[in-house]
């Protein structure tokens, strides 16, 4: 168990000094933290991965696990556990062989290590398969017995997970989780969890690491997510469908839209030249009739009746938005509307990053 | 599996075509193979039907078991040699990159000549007078002459079948390699594995398929070698390189004697078919 420290850590593939696969970044991952690190396919988060476990030396920067560097230790000198996206499993091994392969490898002998394998075998309640052949188990179990390796080291300092649901039933993929948030309290492991898929980011961590082009744009818990992004990525990336980003001016110290001042609950000032816009959730947009403060005209151009939800497809001048109605709040018709934008509920961004 | 699934035996349709070429092409020639084994053929429209006599005159034939003898050696020799050769060649070829692509070319060259070239290449290679081989060897003061020497005979056509067919198992163990995801190295690595144990337990295991193949090909290949040898050394000196193929072709061609040829080629048959079904079991999954 360890805090892991990166700093200016920063990774090119190639040599060319503008593809950097993951920009240098100073970051801090806590002791017995749950993290989850949240982007598309190609963001970096897989690099940043490999960059902790070893498996990848970063192009610059240090990595050092409780302040002690580690950067130029090989992957089985870090004490890090990693499960993969496609369960790893030694086919010709049985159950009990594979767990024991790390601890054989580090010159265990069989009777040291029994119990230790038994041990783990019963957290991931394997105790039962462990004399079987590990290629003849589905695919959820072999992703057990990947983390099984990682755990049966007495000196792990953290577990890493690359997309480990990937390849899991749907409905095993609910109880692998479960598992994996109970080993987390049982052995008060730090856990970095990459996945790109936002439902199992928000559910699994209590901090979510977003990712964008080789960059950490925001990390928070789910609620700051979805209520403040601090990036236009994330309040897209986030939510469904994602926050609407409606262009505005900036005209006698507000925002308008359209002629109409709008309030935020951003304070600051732009800065001046920026491509400002205003960003709401579609959960927050209420249609109205009349105008009013911080109503904004728009067309309604497409409603679809999603039974407890109504969308609304929504004109603003040049930028287009969803609004997302609850069912009962009154259908509204095609045509011309007024947009009402709850103040606590927007906030102002300059180019892609929020004005505090 | 489930009980109640539909039988359309209108499927049967399908499978014609294929039924009727491999029928053109194996079991009509085989069943005239069969039908000479038991007769002896006089002259047009003149047999006799003998029976099981060719095949017991055959079986008893000295000749015979010294050329199955020499070809069980040989094979054995050459699987020995070429699988183990073949995964380390498979082995130290490089990933990726123009050099990946100029080893594999290089690598599949010998696979690109014919093989009564590839004899011709090694007869002159291993003479004594001008061959590059043989010169060297003679001029180094070993006493090297594949024409009368049979332990050299015997070296020669070994090194001409290595050479020619190590390549076929490196490739496919190469290709085997590849296929390896990546995830698994690096799980060894953070497993600690031993660069042994990365082979014994993620490349060889993965490797099994092809192996299974690559081995078959080569025992049935090298039980029917024929074109090498009998460029290289025409079988002698003697009868020291005299294989079972070529044991046939004396037989049928050479003397004519068409009833125990066709014998003897039915039971090669079985013997490499007895073989391969031995060796895939072997190496057949065990699960």
């Amino acid at each position: 168990m360890a805090r892991i420290d990166l700093e200016d850590v920063g990774h090119r593939y190639t040599g060319a000094t503008d593809a950097w696969a993951l920009r240098p970044m100073t970051t801090t991952w806590t002791d017995g933290g749950e993290y989850a690190l949240l982007g598309p396919s190609g963001c970096g988060k897989t690099t940043l991965l490999n960059i902790i476990s070893g498996l990848i030396a970063p192009t610059r920067g240090k990595v050092s696990f409780d302040g002690r560097d580690v950067t130029a230790l090989a992957p089985e000198a870090r004490n890090i556990a990693q499960v993969f996206q496609f369960p790893v499993v030694y086919d010709t091994m049985t159950v009990f062989d594979n767990l024991a392969f790390p601890l054989r490898n580090r010159g265990w002998s069989n009777a040291q290590l029994r119990q230790r394998v038994e041990e783990v075998a019963d957290i991931l309640e394997l105790r039962a398969d462990l004399g079987r052949r590990a290629r003849a188990l589905s695919a959820d179990q072999k992703q057990k017995i990947s983390l099984g390796r990682g755990l049966v080291r007495p000196d792990v300092a953290a577990v890493l997970f690359d997309e480990p649901l990937t390849v899991i039933d749907p409905h095993l993929k609910w109880l692998l989780r479960r598992k994996l948030k109970q080993i987390h309290q049982q052995l008060k492991l730090s856990l970095l969890y990459v996945t790109h898929d936002q439902t199992e980011a928000l559910t699994f961590a209590d901090q979510v690491v977003v990712m964008s082009q080789g960059e950490i744009v925001q990390v928070g818990t789910p609620e700051q997510l979805f209520e403040t992004p601090a990036h236009r990525f994330v309040g897209h990336f986030i939510g469904s469908p994602g926050m609407n980003f409606l262009a505005c001016e900036w005209t006698g110290g507000a925002a308008t839209i359209a002629s109409v001042r709008v309030e935020t609950s951003s304070t600051q000032v732009p800065p001046a030249d920026a491509r400002l816009a205003i960003g709401v959730r579609p959960e927050y947009l209420e249609l109205a009739a009349t105008p009013g403060p911080n109503r904004v005209p728009v067309r309604i151009a497409a409603i679809q009746d999603q039974g407890i939800h109504t969308m609304v497809r929504l004109e603003v001048g040049a930028s287009s938005a969803w609004a997302k109605l609850r069912a009962g709040s009154g259908t509204p018709a095609p045509g011309s509307a007024f947009a009402c934008l709850p103040p606590r509920r927007c906030a102002l961004y300059a180019g892609d990053r929020r004005v505090p | 599996m489930s009980s109640a699934k539909p039988v359309n035996q209108r499927a049967w349709w399908f499978v014609l075509p294929v039924l009727i070429s491999v029928a053109f092409s194996a079991l009509i020639p085989l069943m005239t193979i069969v039908n000479y084994s038991v007769q002896d053929i006089l002259g047009p429209d003149q047999a006799v039907f003998v029976g099981m006599e060719w095949y017991q005159e055959i079986l008893r034939d000295p000749d015979l078991h010294g050329a199955l003898y020499r070809q069980l050696i040989f094979t054995t020799a050459a699987l020995v040699i070429e699988i183990p050769l073949g995964i380390a060649l498979a082995l130290a070829i490089p990933e990726r990159g123009w050099r990946a692509s100029l080893v594999l070319v290089l690598l599949a060259m010998p696979l690109l000549i014919p093989w009564n070239v590839v004899g011709t290449i090694w007869q002159i290679f291993a003479r004594g007078d001008i061959g590059l081989l043989g010169y060297v060897l003679t001029q180094l003061g070993i006493d090297y002459n594949y024409t009368q020497d049979p332990t050299d005979a015997w070296v020669t056509v070994l090194v001409m079948d290595v050479w020619h067919w190590t390549p076929l198992v490196a490739l496919l163990s190469y290709a085997a390699l590849r296929a390896i995801p990546e995830p698994f190295y690096q799980a060894a690595r953070i497993d600690g594995a031993s660069r042994w144990a990365v082979f014994r337990y993620i490349e060889l295991p993965k490797m099994r398929g092809v192996l299974t193949i690559a081995l078959l090909l080569r025992v049935m290949d090298s039980f029917m070698i024929y074109t090498e040898p009998f460029v290289l050394t025409g079988g002698g000196p003697g009868t020291a390189t005299t294989f079972l193929s070529q044991y046939l072709t004396q037989k049928a061609v050479g003397q004519f004697d068409l009833g125990p040829a066709a014998a003897f080629s039915l039971v090669y048959f079985l013997i490499i078919l007895l073989l391969c079904f031995v060796l895939y079991n072997f190496m057949k999954d065990p699960r």
